[in-house]
């Protein structure tokens, strides 16, 4: 579907919806594309082609709300009948007075800067250089250590558009396509057969990179051989760049209006309040060139801003929508993160290694959770032990165990090692104090 | 009345067809003959026999050794409770086919959301260039493949409205709120889904199936004092409307204020090495990530799982049984036909202590040269079907539960749980646990919360050291992903003690 093709059949579901009987409607149009090709023994293992479209309504009928998705677009008759029985249904809901688009004057009403997510180079890169691309990552690690056992390596790209129409006065496109390259390798010493992987991505072509990635994934395998669990103790953690917005995805949750609104958040009315250490400072920036998480307005059609979401420690914005907005009496934001980008530390991760008497580097999780109400967590991890400033060897089978509060007064280094493919901007992380469960 | 599986398709058709347009002429190939119910299938899917034929030609048009379709219609409901009203709702509808062609063990694959013929030649096309060899190809004789009928159901999802689920919903909560005044929130969803599945393969096989699946989750948040806690109880079976009950709903609103309110008073254990008593039903957990994931053959087809070179030998003890199920009457976890079209089987992974089976698809089932075991599922007909679990569980053992707990001086009894996760090569699982006890001198104590328990597959198989004879299946809300692709399953467990893993929790 072209653009126009998306915003004509968006703005006819919206005036449908309300010929039938809504008073305010949302209508997207997404349309996406996606490549996978992974070769495995010299073989193209899988090839996979998936082109998708969808049309999602949001429905507010006599104050009452419901959100209806399908991707049977070719029929209007069909879709017609679709949206009449979603308000039908709409009906037989509770009233819900919270429900309604967001404030006109809050919309982004363009005149934004190009944040350059899409690649017009996507439809000419030639698919047997895709397919070529996955065989020489392949190659990288294919035979080159008797220890391995098998080595997947793949390439995907993508793009996707969508159009968003609202029944009070938005309308507004994105569009963004990715690339990746990644590999996957087994290693065997004695039973265990432990496997890593790495991954390179980026929006436009020419940024991929594609150099490395299978000889990253086979030392990284490689590495985890001898993987032993340690005696359980209290001792600092390094989590590594790529891992931390694991630790980061709890607090992020507990700032969500929905769950400070259905008291499902530790950080309930602690709004200016320190709650971390003063290296905890997050920056939400959606304005970023190319950035992953880049975008000019939210879900709602909510113009953006960059935000401080901690300063130094102290918690500065939650994140809110238009319908937690009014059942908390707070002024909506954006409910949803953009880019998230870290303060940036001095030392890299050598040098935080280099730093410790004893500790452990964590460069993998396996599971655990944690409570959203009290900010209980547990985890388990694998990674290296370090004694004297080095990494003397690889542990696994452990678990972290602790609250989030307290690891993140525990903040003690932030490293400055940021890694940018995602839209969680983080760098390596140096905690003190973490409860690790092993022997 | 209750509509048996073959008829249900018509006479559900008729509420049905009012959302359906109908061809102006529905031809069938007619030199063969296939079934009424077949026919439903096409007509619903709005293509005749010759559009099978056509399209599988093109798929083999390459050289392919094997290609199959797979149309899938599915409609998914949800209603949503929040602060006291049942006041959010929403549906879905997905609609499409998946064009899978193999070659040896590659695999070519795309999928078409229009069933226009144009559209579905052009994915076949794609997924054939997975083979480079013109080839001969002639259509197969229909061979009409009966499905089984393990979830028989009495109303269809598509026969009620909004209005009638609606009073279930509200009831759950006020039911809640009755139960405890500490309760300060309640969230409650419904969530109902009916697909129709048509399968055709390269030699000829054609099946169906009409799979209902249902869920109900209550999520409690109580509070006392400044202290806040939440817990959730959730079911989930392949049943009608008809399963909707007050008895349901008071069950469900019991557990969940049990579950929530046991956590004020709960701390945590010793951090660990300590021996775990795994309570009877949703620790079945411990089978679907220590075990069940690394039996999955196409890892070790690809030697990367642990178990790789342990077929045929003692894993366990002698006592224990684990078996690999989709045949359970409407569990969560069953199917008619697997995504495969193949025969859906309970098989024993582990018989007598003996590694007995892996999970097999197509593509491993042919390596390693057995029956399919029916475990080949998709996500939907946008994925390439895997080795994927149903149902797990272990039969019962010649234990009791007290003498398990009267046997651990210091360790924890865990029965709740919300997630866990396994590497399959290394072997290290993980399950997250919400609340269980601590056991001191052979009794349960105080409650203990969110830790998780971390071990190693084979390890912890072997650690089994004693089994009750309390069985009991988990039929909770429980989903599998696995390469990106998520499938409904279930477990089941009796009481187990493991000797040992290592505990998440505090160090002195």
């Amino acid at each position: 579907m072209t653009k126009e093709d998306k915003y004509t059949l968006a703005r006819w579901a919206v005036d449908h919806a309300l010929e039938s009987g809504a008073q305010q409607v949302k209508a997207i149009i997404t349309d996406s594309q996606n490549n996978s090709i992974s070769v495995r023994e010299e073989k193209i293992e899988n090839l996979e082609q998936s082109i998708e479209n969808g049309l999602t309504i949001f429905l507010y009928v006599e104050k009452k709300y419901s959100v209806h998705s399908t991707n049977r677009l070719d029929n209007k008759e069909e879709l017609t009948r679709f949206i009449d029985e979603a308000i039908e249904g709409t009906r037989y809901l509770a009233e819900d007075e919270y429900r309604s688009l967001p404030e006109p004057d809050l919309y982004y009403k363009g005149g934004g800067p190009d944040l350059k997510t899409f690649d017009d180079a996507y439809k000419s890169v030639d698919p047997q250089v895709k397919i070529d691309s996955a065989f020489a990552i392949e190659k990288e690690a294919l035979g080159k250590d008797e220890r391995i056992i098998s080595v997947t390596a793949s390439y995907n790209d993508g793009m996707a558009g969508s159009v968003m129409v609202t029944s009070n006065g938005f309308e507004g496109d994105m569009s963004n396509t990715y690339y990746s390259l990644s590999a996957s390798v087994s290693v065997k010493q004695g039973d265990a057969r432990p496997s890593d992987s790495w991954h390179e991505s980026a929006l436009f072509y020419d940024k991929l990179k594609s150099q490395g990635i299978g000889k990253t994934a086979m030392e990284k395998a490689l590495k985890k051989l001898g993987q032993a669990k340690i005696e359980s103790a209290n001792m600092p953690m390094i989590l590594e760049n790529r891992l931390a917005g694991q630790s980061l995805g709890p607090l992020i949750q507990a700032l969500n209006g929905s769950s400070i609104q259905q008291k499902n958040s530790f950080l309930i009315d602690m709004l200016g309040e320190k709650v971390g250490s003063d290296k905890l400072t997050l920056i939400d920036d959606p304005f970023i060139v190319s950035g992953r998480g880049s975008r000019l307005f939210d879900n709602e059609g909510l113009a953006l801003q960059k935000r401080t979401i901690f300063d130094k420690g102290v918690l500065k914005a939650y994140y809110i929508d238009t319908y937690y907005g009014k059942k908390l009496g707070m002024a909506p934001n954006s409910g949803s993160t953009t880019n998230l980008v870290f303060g940036k530390g001095d030392k890299n991760l050598e040098e935080m290694i280099a730093s410790l008497d004893k500790g452990v580097l964590v460069t993998g999780f396996n599971g655990g959770n944690s409570n959203g109400s009290t900010g209980d967590f547990s985890y388990g991890i694998e990674g290296f032990l370090i004694e004297q400033g080095k990494i003397v060897k690889p542990v696994s089978e452990m678990n972290i165990t602790g609250n989030l509060l307290h690891l993140y007064k525990n903040l003690a280094e932030v490293g400055n090692d940021v890694y940018e493919d995602t839209a969680w901007r983080l760098p390596s992380l140096l905690f003190n104090n973490v409860a690790f469960s092993g022997i | 009345m209750n509509f048996n599986r073959r008829n249900f398709l018509k006479t559900s058709g008729a509420a049905v067809a009012g959302t359906m347009i109908l061809p102006p002429f529905v031809h069938s190939c007619s030199n063969q003959q296939i079934s009424t119910d077949v026919k439903n299938y096409l007509d619903h899917f709005e293509i005749s026999t010759g559009t099978l034929s056509r399209v599988i030609s093109e798929a083999m048009s390459k050289g392919g050794d094997y290609a199959d379709l797979f149309f899938e219609h599915k409609i998914a409901n949800n209603i949503g409770l929040q602060d006291g009203k049942v006041n959010s709702a929403s549906s879905n509808i997905d609609y499409g086919v998946g064009i899978r062609v193999l070659k040896g063990d590659q695999t070519g694959f795309a999928y078409s959301e229009s069933l226009e013929m144009e559209s579905m030649l052009n994915a076949a096309k794609l997924a054939a260039s997975i083979a480079s060899n013109p080839g001969t190809f002639n259509n197969q004789v229909f061979n009409e493949k009966l499905p089984a009928d393990y979830y028989s159901i009495k109303t269809s999802w598509e026969d009620v409205s909004v209005k009638d689920k609606v009073p279930f919903v509200q009831k759950l909560n006020d039911r809640i709120f009755s139960l405890d005044d500490k309760v300060i929130k309640v969230n409650a969803i419904l969530n109902d889904e009916t697909s129709y599945v048509l399968f055709y393969n390269s030699e000829g096989r054609l099946s169906y199936d009409y799979r209902p699946l249902t869920s109900f989750v209550a999520v409690c948040i109580m509070q006392k004092g400044k202290q806040i806690e939440n817990s959730y109880s959730s079911r989930s079976y392949r049943k009608g409307f008809e399963w909707l009950s007050d008895e349901l709903v008071n069950e469900l609103a019991q557990e969940v204020v049990d579950k929530t309110n046991m956590l004020f008073e709960a701390t945590k254990p010793r951090a660990g090495e300590l021996p775990v008593v795994l309570g009877a039903g949703g620790s079945g957990i411990l089978l679907h990530e220590a075990i069940g994931h690394a039996f999955e053959a196409d890892f070790n087809r690809k030697e990367t799982s642990i178990f790789s070179d342990k077929m045929g030998k003692k894993i366990a003890e002698s006592f224990i049984n684990i078996i690999e199920d989709g045949t359970l009457p409407n569990n969560r976890g069953s199917l008619n036909i697997d995504d495969e079209g193949n025969d859906v089987r309970k098989i024993y992974l582990v018989k007598d202590g003996i590694l007995n089976s892996y999970i097999h698809d197509r593509i491993s089932s042919k390596h390693y040269g057995v029956e399919p075991t029916g475990n080949g599922r998709r996500q939907s007909f946008r994925h390439i079907p895997l080795p994927r679990m149903r149902s797990t569980y272990m039969e019962p053992g010649p234990h009791t539960r007290e003498d398990i707990i009267a046997e651990v001086d210091y360790g924890v009894y865990v029965d709740n749980f919300s997630n866990g996760q396994v590497k399959i090569g290394a072997g290290d699982f993980t399950f997250f646990v919400k609340s269980g006890y601590l056991v001191e001198k052979g009794k349960l104590t105080q409650p203990i919360k969110d830790i998780n328990i971390i071990g190693n597959g084979p390890q912890a198989l072997a650690d089994i050291v004693m089994a009750a004879d309390d069985y009991k299946t988990d039929n909770g809300t429980w989903t599998c992903g696995k390469g990106g692709q998520s499938v409904p399953v279930t477990m089941g467990l009796p009481t187990v003690l493991v000797k040992k893993l290592t505990v998440g929790g505090m160090n002195a």
